[in-house]
């Protein structure tokens, strides 16, 4: 990916982001985080992350919000911040505050340790998803294990939490 | 190919974006989609980072950070749910307390 391509997918990204943020009504702002999702996932395939970039589109921008567009249309939100806020002043400091953590974050990648050489010739042999799966189902097999018990137990506490009649 | 300290800014600005929205919003689901952001904002910088050292360890990782976001919307949107049924409202200002 050229700089004009990737400067432009960038923009797309911030540009969406801030509009999550600054925008009143929620469903605005999952239209702009779907669009924010989706540029991550160009992105992702710029870096050649192929299968991450179609996971994130049908993770994150399919299933994940979906459910966020479904649980604002059950709770009928946007009234909740249309009065005045009582506590503006207490919320205007986090704009120095996330300026104060940027800069830290920029100097970080700055200042930080350099990282280290790439390892060998050996990346031109395998695509980059041959060797996320070898990795995944070597080094990575226990996380990988515990993420379907992790995924099983939130299933679970997410259908004793939304039963009627128990809070 | 831009180089991977821009995507690394890319994802600071992000992960800042995030940060301020989780603050000054007071609506939950904001919040929770706040968070989602910086989850994708560090997830960028995982994989800048894997493409910049040649392995693909990086990628394992954001595997399994999308697997904890997934489970992690599932129940915040519960509780979320679970808060809207008991006090009929939905600003985190009326939720200091850990208790109904």
């Amino acid at each position: 990916m050229g700089l004009v391509p990737f400067y432009l997918v960038a923009a797309i990204a911030v540009g969406t982001a801030l509009g999550l943020v600054i925008k009143k009504n929620p469903i605005h702002g999952a239209l702009f985080l779907v669009v924010n999702l989706a540029s991550i996932a160009v992105l992702y395939q710029s870096l050649g992350a192929e299968f991450l970039a179609w996971a994130q589109v049908i993770v994150y921008a399919g299933a994940i919000m979906v459910l966020f567009v479904f649980a604002i249309m059950v709770l009928i939100p946007g009234k909740e911040e249309t009065g005045p806020d009582p506590r503006r002043r207490t919320r205007l400091v986090a704009m120095p505050l996330g300026a104060a953590l940027f800069l830290l974050l920029l100097g970080f990648l700055i200042t930080g340790p350099a990282p280290p050489a790439p390892a060998g010739g050996t990346a031109a042999t395998t695509t980059g998803l041959e060797r996320l799966a070898t990795i995944l189902f070597t080094d990575y097999l226990l996380p990988f294990e515990m993420t379907s018990i992790l995924l099983l137990a939130a299933m679970v506490g997410v259908l004793l939490l939304a039963r009627r009649g128990t809070t | 190919m831009a180089p991977e300290s821009h995507y690394a800014i890319l994802s600071a600005v992000l992960f800042t974006i995030g940060v301020v929205g989780v603050v000054i919003r007071r609506n939950p689901l904001v919040m929770f989609m706040s968070i989602e952001l910086m989850l994708n904002a560090s997830n960028l910088a995982l994989v800048a980072f894997g493409h910049r050292t040649g392995t693909v360890d990086g990628q394992a990782l954001v595997l399994f950070v999308m697997a904890v976001a997934a489970a992690e919307v599932a129940v915040g949107l519960a509780i979320i749910v679970a808060i809207f049924r008991v006090r009929r409202r939905l600003s985190v200002d009326d939720l200091s307390l850990m208790r109904w």
